[in-house]
């Protein structure tokens, strides 16, 4: 046996298909007799629809159909649905308003599908899109998630009073309002918790087509959950059976929770792909993915944390608007409650928080999860108030941290999880030292020196992944299971191939499942293949999101192959004639324990399809388990941030100068893919509070419509990172994990806002902050 | 209006025939069907589409096909030797886990090995300057500054 695969630097299969532009991308799909859709968008943020008139671009060069909301209700086609059921304090449902794939009398958002053209290339559709005349009412708007419900403000939905979606709580409240008021010192802060847009560099696309010899449908879309998509197209939707539809997500170039959720364009090139008997293609340009993809975040907060005179946290109160946007997206309603307030804990033992939530309706873009969804959102409350509390009371900020921390396990805390593992001072510890804490004010004297302020910020996170255990979830309004499943292939001659519900998009599953598979069947890894994106290949699959994949579909592959590895045992006992008690199996070799007696994995394979010596009574020829894995609970990655910041008080820039990240997520199977994760997810954490921020104006119209007005971060905006790990093995899963994708944006964002505040001498700003935010900043405190 | 062009892609000379407002990226993954080149903006900001022109980086996005007519062309396709083996840059950017989802990835390559050919021994800061016109969503760049250190490297042979 070689060296072990579980935590080396294996080099990831996938990269000779991308480095060599051999992927295969949803845009790359062109099939035969293939059309091309353009979609006719809104140019509103909110108006009446008094007309179309499509006569010209029908009779345009290459056109073959246009399709507006009316032949969508005529088809009977349903709405977008949303997959999380929330109850409001008052025991009502949240205000559902319908989602049409094509706007139906009224459009609610710039960038919402009005029209669809197809023709035979993509210039004649977009051509033809240009004729579609639409008159349009325009109806005053609000965007705000501040405004949305101020008196008099533009109602986006009838069915919403106050452009209220709901009102949700969670904690206690009578005890939070007691200990307020006893609290020797309460630390308040007032912020909005900017809106972001995804912005996957791969943009969406969609191509969908009909065969009538098999009255089925085949749909390439770039998703991060085929089967999910495939279940609420069909189910919801078009109103068809599941095994009419084949749903493909080959490579998909990022999705960071953006190609989660069923949209109007994958249903519609479906739809139309029928009744045009020809596949259509659509692939957005940038600008409709600025416009229609779901954006990210957007709330408003009040938060305050309630402290005695040491220190010691004594309750916290948080009330938060999130803005949802014009409609429900796929898992909008659950971002802001269920994956936000259950994370107000922290790594703290605050014994009682109260968190209500107002979800409001806008003419925005939908809003949905987007890395993190939810708890960078949590994150970012809790961190800023402890690093402010420590500021105005005076003490060190790790040291009212680690009087904090949680340290008995497991914890539950006073919103819903049960922790079960972690090592908060282990993480805070090796960030500290990694980080060189001890030399920042010799840095701060340094930069000092050079006219620049310096400043030092921590975020100490934590995160609910492996999403999730489904009674639980279910009991909170989910509309779906959230369990995993995969499959385990042997071939006669004995190599595998693994089938995945989870999806890659960037993550490297063919790459760390391998190691999983290859490390419990002490097989070279060459001999794994993993396969996903396929609802024709894959048994089942809730796809990849809320960082699920290790924990919860590696999992589902390790009870596969623990049923692999019985059914061997079995085979071999019989094949060496011994009791199969007795059959022991380590390295790619089944043995009878004590003697030398052996058979090769490869043997056992062969027997099983070529059983001409084989226990036929007993059991079924063949080598090829399914496992369905359904968590038992959440998993509970955490760690600490350190940055520091120099900021140039003339221009305003802020250069990250330093990174530190400790995280614990547990046993890591590839630390080289855990790294990089931990390294994208910090620079969109850095992003948000630096650079990206979504505008809206008073009327919806988005005016960071393209990356030259949304800075998402260039390679000079962030620094090289010190990352390192601490682990405590989750204790409910096989693997031990926990799950690595989101860390880095929940964390991110609190520790460069607590590091631009110390370094500016001030309690808050605004993201992002921008050079002009920065400059505007100090020269306010200065005038002050 | 249909024109022809000419130009020698990856190698070999190519002909087609395109309306005169096609764009070079178009023509590279719509007629000539080579789909490694990518388009993630269509405005010049993202560089997916960045291909090699006359031996220089350019974004395929942002031109016509027509002012490539004549040109040497050279694509993500192109890069790698003839019997698979992975040019150095690419070497470099799986060793270092340079790429993550892939879609960034040809448009990098391509920019990187332009830009260590013009630039041997150019420092951590010159790269990532460098990669002021190509954007990555998924890697935060870390791993690609240190492939395109290493690849720079290994291409002058050091
Ligand atoms: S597609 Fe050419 S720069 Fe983005
Ligand atoms: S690797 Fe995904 S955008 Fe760069």
């Amino acid at each position: 046996m070689g060296a072990p695969l579980i935590g080396a630097r294996i080099q990831r299969k996938e990269d000779y298909r991308f480095l060599t532009g051999a992927g295969q991308y949803t845009d790359d799909v062109t099939l035969p007799r293939q059309t091309y859709a353009a979609f006719v968008r809104s140019p509103h943020g909110h108006a009446k629809i008094k007309s179309i008139n499509a006569a010209k671009a029908k009779a345009a060069p290459g056109v073959l159909a246009v399709y507006t909301g009316e032949d969508i209700a005529a088809a009977k086609l349903g709405g977008l649905p949303c997959g999380w059921l929330i109850t409001d304090v008052n025991g009502q449902p949240m205000k559902e308003p319908p989602h049409p794939v094509l706007a139906q009398g009224k459009v609610h958002h710039v960038g919402e599908q009005v029209a669809v053209v197809i023709a035979e290339t993509l210039d004649q559709a977009r051509d033809a899109a240009e004729l579609v005349q639409v008159d349009y009412e325009v109806l005053p708007a609000v965007a705000d998630v501040r405004l949305a419900r101020a008196k008099g403000a533009p109602q986006v939905h009838g069915i919403a009073p106050d452009n209220t979606c709901y009102v949700w709580a969670l904690g206690d409240k009578a005890a939070v309002d007691a200990a307020f008021a006893k609290a020797a010192h309460v630390t308040k802060l007032d912020f909005v918790n900017n809106r972001l847009i995804p912005n996957a560099i791969e943009p969406r696309a969609a191509n969908g087509s009909y065969s009538r010899a098999d009255d089925a449908y085949t749909l390439y879309v770039a998703s991060q959950n085929p089967h999910v998509e495939r279940l609420l197209m069909t189910a919801f939707v078009m109103g068809l059976p599941e095994h009419k539809v084949r749903v493909v997500a080959g490579d998909v170039g990022g999705g960071f929770g953006s190609k989660i959720f069923l949209y109007a364009e994958d249903v519609v090139v479906t739809w139309a792909a029928k009744q045009l008997n020809r596949p259509v293609k659509w692939t957005a340009d940038r600008s409709e993915s600025f416009t229609s993809d779901a954006h990210g975040r957007d709330h408003h907060t009040i938060a305050e944390l309630a402290l005695d005179k040491d220190g010691k946290f004594l309750a916290m109160r948080v009330k938060t608007t999130a803005n949802v946007g014009a409609y429900l997206s796929t898992f909008a309603s659950c971002v802001p409650t269920i994956l936000y307030a259950t994370l107000l804990a922290g790594q703290y033992t605050t014994p009682a928080i109260h968190c209500e939530v107002t979800a409001v309706f806008t003419n925005t873009a939908p809003v949905d999860a987007y890395r993190g969804a939810g708890r960078p959102e949590a994150t970012y409350v809790v961190e800023r108030l402890v690093e402010t509390a420590a500021r105005e009371m005076k003490m060190d900020p790790a040291e009212i941290r680690r009087k904090n921390f949680i340290r008995s396990f497991p914890y539950q805390t006073p919103v819903a999880l049960l922790y079960d593992i972690g090592d908060y001072d282990a993480t805070m510890d090796a960030a500290q030292k990694l980080g060189d804490v001890a030399g920042y004010p010799a840095r701060k004297k340094a930069s000092a020196a050079k006219g620049k302020l310096r400043g030092m910020g921590y975020a100490a996170y934590i995160e609910a992944c492996g999403i999730a255990p489904s009674a639980v979830a279910g009991s909170l309004g989910a509309r779906a299971g959230l369990f995993e499943a995969g499959e385990v292939r042997v071939h006669p001659t004995g190599s595998v191939t693994v089938f995945t519900g989870s999806h890659s998009h960037g993550q490297g599953h063919e790459t760390t499942f391998a190691q999983v598979v290859a490390d419990r069947l002490g097989m070279p890894i060459e001999n794994v293949d993993i396969v996903h994106g396929d609802t024709s290949k894959i048994l089942f699959g809730m796809g990849t999101y809320g960082s699920r994949s290790i924990a919860v579909g590696g999992t589902a592959i390790v009870k596969a192959l623990d049923k692999i590895i019985a059914k061997g045992k079995k085979i071999a006992a019989h094949l060496l004639e011994a009791s199969e008690g007795d059959i022991e199996y380590a390295n790619g070799v089944f043995k009878v324990t004590g003697t030398d007696k052996q058979k090769l994995f490869g043997e056992v394979a062969f027997a099983a399809y070529v059983p001409h010596n084989y226990p036929h009574d007993k059991l079924e020829p063949g080598l090829n388990e399914n496992a369905f894995y359904d968590p038992a609970n959440f998993t509970f990655p955490a760690g600490t941030y350190v940055c520091e910041v120099e900021v140039d008080p003339e221009t305003g820039v802020v250069k990250v100068d330093r990174w530190t990240a400790v995280d614990d997520f547990g046993k890591i199977i590839n630390p080289m893919i855990v790294e990089g994760q931990v390294h994208g997810g910090l620079t969109q954490g850095i992003g948000q509070a630096l650079t990206e921020g979504a505008k809206y104006d008073s009327t919806g119209q988005l005016v960071t419509g393209s990356f030259m007005d949304y800075c998402i971060p260039r390679a000079d905006d962030v620094p090289m990172f010190q990352v390192d790990t601490r682990e405590t093995p989750c204790t409910h899963n096989p693997l031990g994990v926990k799950g690595c994708g989101e860390a880095g944006a929940i964390g991110a964002p609190a520790a460069l806002i607590n590091a631009i505040t110390d370094a500016l001498g001030v309690k808050d700003i605004a993201m992002p902050a921008t050079p002009q935010n920065v400059w505007r900043t100090l020269n306010q405190k200065k005038a002050a | 209006m249909a024109v022809k062009v000419s130009m020698k892609v990856n190698g070999k000379a190519v002909s087609e025939e395109v309306e005169t407002r096609t764009l070079l990226v178009t023509f590279i993954r719509e007629h000539l069907h080579l789909t490694g080149t990518h388009v993630g903006c269509d405005t010049a900001q993202c560089g997916a589409c960045t291909v090699s022109m006359n031996g220089k980086a350019v974004k395929a996005c942002s031109m016509l096909a027509m002012q490539a007519e004549g040109a040497d062309i050279m694509t993500i396709e192109g890069v790698a030797k003839a019997d698979g083996t992975l040019h150095p840059m690419q070497a470099a950017f799986k060793e270092h886990h340079g790429l993550q989802c892939g879609f960034c990835t040809p448009g990098m390559v391509m920019n990187a090995v332009d830009f260590a050919t013009r630039h041997p021994g150019a420092s951590e800061q010159e790269v990532r300057e460098s990669l002021e016109g190509n954007l990555c969503r998924c890697t935060g760049y870390h791993n690609i500054v240190k492939s395109i250190m290493a690849g720079s490297k290994a291409m002058a042979g050091k």
